[in-house]
């Protein structure tokens, strides 16, 4: 029965788990615009799921609580980009721009 | 057998991670979007490939079908025809390459690598492996789980009506412009309000009739 335990080491997916992170990461940390700053957090959920599922496949198999936890992170993360968006509408309407540098009211 | 698993695996890493730079890299927003829908892809092609079939489904319902549409939307809704033209990035974008960058080389990679992970043993020759599918997740999403599951449906709940509060605009506030269709229609009725400005004028010249006529003649 050939599986993606035997053929691919654990290492290389949580590399590529944690190479994705850097580079949703990175996403997060470089743009300017709001909706942009989102998309890399996107990754970066989508990162720590490949985590989690790697994890529930490698180690525990025959143990539920490692696709259920996904499941839920895919659940926080829908109403996280839902009220996200919202919020950089409203946003957008107050202030006419995306860009996260110019919305800065609350700088001290 | 195994090595096209192997094989495949390093296909969808490189669509994965492929997307993901050009999401974070690309200039134009929307196809930042697009190419986050294709990362999306990859990634439930990875569920699939690690046997997680019902996350796999979710993955492509949830992040390709809702997720990334609500984004598509978000940016028609906030998009300034002006900003298109000018740097996506921050000023100090360096930085933000080192900290990543610094990241996965100095601390994922090397952990990752060196950490003696306790692999279960493999099951013998000819029994299939106990892993829990879709009829596992649900009975314990029924039993166990009935609390957060509970909790994930009520957070759901206020969400929705949070981003409704939030993006909502009452119709006699509206003052502002949304889409570009919004935009076309304020600009006609700014027109409309600067045509009868001009009106006054002939009102204006017909109260003193006889200097107009007198002008002319």
């Amino acid at each position: 029965m050939p599986s993606i335990t035997e053929a691919v080491p654990l290492p290389w997916v949580l590399t590529l788990a944690g190479a994705l992170f850097c580079v949703g990461l990175f996403g997060a940390l470089s743009r300017r615009n709001t909706v942009g700053i989102l998309l890399g957090i996107e990754l970066m959920l989508n990162a720590v799921n490949i985590n989690l599922v790697a994890f529930w496949r490698y180690l525990e198999p025959n143990v539920v609580a490692g696709q259920t936890f996904a499941l839920f992170v895919i659940t926080v993360a829908a109403a996280e980009a839902a009220v996200g968006l919202a919020m950089i509408i409203a946003i957008y309407r107050a202030r006419q721009t995306v860009n996260a540098d110019e919305v800065d009211s609350l700088r001290g | 057998m195994n090595t096209l698993i192997t094989v495949l695996f390093l296909i969808f890493a490189a669509i994965i991670l492929a997307s993901a730079i050009m999401t974070v890299t690309v200039k134009n927003i929307v196809h930042a979007a697009l190419w986050l829908i294709s990362s999306f892809f990859g990634v439930g092609a990875l569920y699939l490939l690690m046997e997680a079939e019902f996350l796999g489904v979710a993955q492509v319902l949830i992040y390709v079908g809702a997720v990334s549409i609500l984004i598509l939307f978000a940016i028609m809704l906030t998009r300034d025809l002006e900003g298109s033209q000018n740097r996506q990035l921050t000023p100090r974008w360096w930085i933000a390459l080192i900290v990543p960058a610094a990241l996965f080389s100095l601390l994922i990679v090397p952990t990752v690598m060196t950490h003696a992970w306790q692999l279960p043993p493999p099951p013998p020759a000819g029994q299939p492996p106990a892993i829990s599918g879709a009829q596992q997740i649900g009975a314990a999403f029924m039993r166990e789980y009935l609390l957060p599951f509970e909790v994930a449906a009520i957070l759901l709940t206020v969400a929705m009506i949070g981003a409704i509060v939030v993006a909502f605009e009452e119709r006699e506030r509206r003052r502002r412009v949304l889409t570009l269709a919004e935009q076309v229609r304020l600009r006609q009725r700014q027109q409309q309000r600067q045509q009868p400005a001009p009106r006054p004028e002939p009102a204006a010249t017909a109260v003193q009739p006889s200097e107009a006529t007198g002008s002319e003649t």
